[in-house]
Order: C-alpha cells, then sequence, then structure tokens
C-alpha cells in the first residue's frame, strides 16, 4: 500500500479492499461491528414503538 | 403457565451458561495461567514428560530450514541460554521470523526436539510506521537497517 | 466519566429525566456519526501501514476501543447498581439494566475482532490466554445479569438481585485490565497506559481515540434511549406516562 504514511493519495481502491492480503480479517471484523450496531439500533427502535402501541392499547382499555 | 415456562427456561438457561462459564474458568486456569516453559526450562527437565506443553521463546537468527515440502520447518527457540530444537508441519503465522518470540505447542521426543502442533508469533505493543521502524534501527545499531527483526534481538539479546 | 459525574441528581425522579433524555438523544447521537465518519477516515486513509503487522493492524481501531468500553461500560454500569441498593434511586436500576446490552455488543465485538485479528497475526482465532479468558467471563457477567433480570417477575427484585451479580463481577474489571501484567500472556501488553507515553504512531493514537470517542457517545445514545422505554415500562401507571400516551394519540 504505497509508501506507508507519504503514499494515500496513491492507494486505489482495490488496494483498500484487499488490505495487503487481510481483507477478509479486517472488512470482517469492520463488517460485523456495523451489522451488530445497526441491529440494535434497530432493536431498540422496535421495543420502544412496540412499547408505545402496547400503552396506548392499555388505556384505551382502560377506558373502554 | 407461559410466564413460569419463560421463567424456568431463563433460570435453566442461566445455569448453563454459569456451569460453562465456571469449566472454562478452570480449565484455564488449571493448564494456561503458567503460560510456557523456557527452553532453559526444558533443558533442565523441568517441563512435563510425555505430555503437550507449550515451549516460549525467540526464534533463533539463522536457524530457519524448510524441507522440500514446503510445510515443515526446522527452527530453534532460544532464551539466549539455552536452545531447543522444533519441527513443526504446518502453516506458520505470519509474523513468524527470526528474532520473533514465539510460543508453541507439542511433545519433546526422545531425541531431544519438540514436535510443534501449533505455533503462535506474539508479537510487542509497539507500532509505527516502517519508515519509523527503520530510522529507528538506524539510529540504534549505527547502520545495517536492512530487517526490522535485528530491532528485537538487538534489545533481547543485552544479555 | 463524565458521563456519570453530570449531576444526574437534580433528574433523579424518572419523570424529570425522561425529557431531558429525549432532548440530549438527537445531539449525541449526531456527534457520535461525526467521531465515527472522521475516525473511520483516519483508520483508513491518515493512519499509515505498520511496519510489522501490515494493514492487519488496523483491527486494533474497532477491537482496543471496544474492549476499552466493554470494560468502561461494566464499572459504569456496577456503580449504578451499587447507587440503586444503597439509596434505593430508582433510576440508578434502570441505568444499570439500559447499560447492560450495549457492554455485551462492545465485549462480542472486543472478542470477535481480536479472534480475526489473531488469527493472521498469531496464528489462531482463539487462545486460553489470560486475557482472552477474562474478558470472555466478563461477556457471560453481561449475559448473566441480563438473564438473572428478565429471569424475576418482580421489578425490584429482579434489581436487586442483577445489581449485587454486577457488583461481585467488578472484581473482573482489573483482572481483565492488569492480566498482561500479572502473566506470561501471548496477548500483547497495553499501547497505552498512564505510566509510559504511547507506543504508537501519533496519527494512530488519533484515530484510536476517535473511534473510542464515537463509541462513547453511541453507547449513551442507545443507553438514553433506552432507559425511556425503561422508565415507560415501570412507571406505566402513573399519571404522567398516562397523560403522555393519551397525548401521543
Amino acid at each position: 500500500m504505497g509508501d506507508g504514511s507519504g503514499g494515500r493519495a496513491k492507494m486505489n481502491w482495490s488496494d483498500f479492499f484487499t488490505m495487503g492480503g487481510y481483507g477478509f480479517y479486517v472488512w470482517g471484523s469492520y463488517g460485523v461491528t456495523a451489522l451488530l450496531i445497526i441491529i440494535e439500533i434497530i432493536w431498540v427502535l422496535q421495543r420502544r414503538k412496540a412499547l408505545l402501541n402496547r400503552l396506548a392499547r392499555m388505556s384505551r382499555l382502560s377506558k373502554g | 403457565m407461559k410466564p413460569r415456562h419463560k421463567r424456568l427456561l431463563f433460570i435453566v438457561a442461566g445455569l448453563a451458561g454459569i456451569g460453562i462459564a465456571a469449566t472454562l474458568i478452570l480449565n484455564a486456569f488449571n493448564s494456561n495461567m503458567v503460560f510456557f516453559f523456557s527452553p532453559s526450562q526444558v533443558a533442565a527437565n523441568e517441563a512435563p514428560e510425555g505430555r503437550s506443553f507449550r515451549l516460549g521463546g525467540l526464534v533463533t537468527e539463522g536457524s530457519v530450514e524448510r524441507e522440500d515440502d514446503g510445510l515443515t520447518v526446522h527452527f530453534t527457540v532460544t532464551d539466549n541460554q539455552k536452545s531447543i530444537p522444533v519441527v513443526f508441519t504446518g502453516i506458520l503465522p505470519d509474523l513468524f521470523r527470526e528474532g520473533q518470540g514465539v510460543i508453541t505447542q507439542g511433545r519433546l521426543g526422545a531425541d531431544g526436539v519438540f514436535r510443534a502442533d501449533d505455533v503462535l508469533a506474539k508479537h510487542d505493543e509497539t507500532y509505527m510506521p516502517p519508515e519509523v521502524a527503520d530510522a529507528l534501527e538506524k539510529a540504534k545499531s549505527g547502520g545495517n537497517p536492512s530487517t526490522t527483526s535485528s530491532l528485537i534481538t538487538s534489545e533481547g539479546g543485552k544479555q | 466519566m463524565a458521563f456519570a459525574g453530570i449531576n444526574w441528581f437534580k433528574y433523579s425522579s424518572p419523570a424529570s429525566f425522561y425529557p431531558v433524555a429525549g432532548k440530549m438523544i438527537p445531539w449525541v447521537a449526531s456527534v457520535a456519526v461525526i467521531l465515527a465518519v472522521i475516525g473511520l477516515y483516519f483508520s483508513f486513509f491518515v493512519a499509515p501501514t505498520d511496519y510489522q503487522q501490515g494493514e492487519a493492524y488496523r483491527i486494533m481501531f474497532i477491537h482496543v476501543p471496544a474492549a476499552w468500553m466493554s470494560m468502561f461500560i461494566y464499572v459504569v454500569m456496577a456503580g449504578y447498581a451499587a447507587m440503586g441498593l444503597i439509596f434505593n434511586t430508582r433510576l440508578s436500576a434502570m441505568m444499570a439494566s439500559s447499560l447492560a446490552p450495549t457492554g455485551a455488543l462492545f465485549t462480542f465485538v472486543a472478542l470477535w475482532t481480536g479472534a480475526l485479528w489473531g488469527k493472521p497475526m498469531w496464528g489462531a482465532w482463539w487462545v486460553w490466554d489470560a486475557r482472552l479468558t477474562t474478558e470472555l467471563i466478563l461477556l457471560f457477567l453481561y449475559i448473566g445479569f441480563m438473564s438473572l433480570e428478565a429471569a424475576i417477575d418482580d421489578p425490584r427484585r429482579a434489581s436487586r438481585s442483577s445489581g449485587l451479580l454486577a457488583i461481585v463481577g467488578v472484581v473482573n474489571v482489573p483482572i481483565i485490565y492488569f492480566s498482561v501484567k500479572w502473566w506470561n500472556t501471548l496477548h500483547q501488553g497495553a499501547s497505552i497506559s498512564f505510566d509510559k507515553a504511547p507506543s504508537m504512531a501519533s496519527t494512530m493514537l488519533t484515530a484510536m481515540l476517535l473511534m473510542t470517542f464515537a463509541f462513547w457517545m453511541y453507547t449513551i445514545a442507545m443507553v438514553l434511549y433506552r432507559v425511556r422505554c425503561e422508565i415507560l415500562e415501570r412507571e406505566r401507571h402513573s399519571e404522567w406516562v398516562m397523560a403522555l400516551v393519551e397525548e401521543r394519540k
């Protein structure tokens, strides 16, 4: 990958994806981390939505 | 009925988890907290006989020889006092180099050769760009900037 | 400890904390995104290649922040659990249970990225090494905390039991941190510690710190979001929650 610190401008996308032969390990790390973060965000949003629906149902029941 | 089942399931899962954790911890403390034996300890017959154990040290400079099959490697592991010859067939980690720290797992043969089933490379906590490593080495050894591995042995070989 | 250090006492009643948390979330989340973008740019485009490990060392930029967060979150969680047990404040127990899932996530990320880093560098996905084993125990502690809380129906008893587990388990954190000093481990020592200069290039350090702060802000956003749910759930019979639900219709 270029000549280290000074060579960033010369870096091309294929170098970026292969990561000097460690692409699987590097992208496996970053990919799974990103995936887990996305799952956590969706999970938390879902939880709030489900909870508010439940509370709304409860308040309707208590009235009717 | 239902919440009770759920609770039971959780408790069973929890107990199973704690059981697995306890087993793992005991296993780890039992076999690995004393992580490896040095070549001096092995030479003094302190390592377990006829049982698999870990041998750790530096790969001696110039000792690495590969057989024609490309997979079998001979090298010696040293702590700068004693050296133990090691033979290993398999894929070496990328950081395996002469002068680099290694930890090998295997058995000591009757011929005094350590037959490794596993070779792990140990690296240190220093991270820097190659140019800096070269410059540091030049400053340290006053020339011969060819390999970074001599940086490590020059530290390890002080005694 | 800025997160725990702000004077929450003023807002320690769930009813007054709920709207404050709601106002904070968008800000904290935006800061997390900005820091993550800059941090990732530094991780891949600014930080140089390592002299020994080539590009594989770039895993460090999530591995180390995740490992730090896994320990830090546990300590904060145990702190809240202790506060809940001692002062009997309702919000503390809710904070503790909101912290656990994100803490478990970062523990898993630290172990996962460690495996993916260990395979090419050391030559093994997993080794029964003191550092690795104690981090795995941390994951079990988080899972134990969450299952114990879920297993007990009465919320007060649930927080008491799980809180006790969290407090007992905190002894594991210093063991994780010092394991590389106390034992002969395969895992290398700390590159950044209190008693010496960091042993890495400054752009690498910048990338790592940026990612750490991004994870930190992410954690705060997640915890605030989750604690709002906890508050609604546990206070669902109170007037203000009922009024709030009415208002939303």
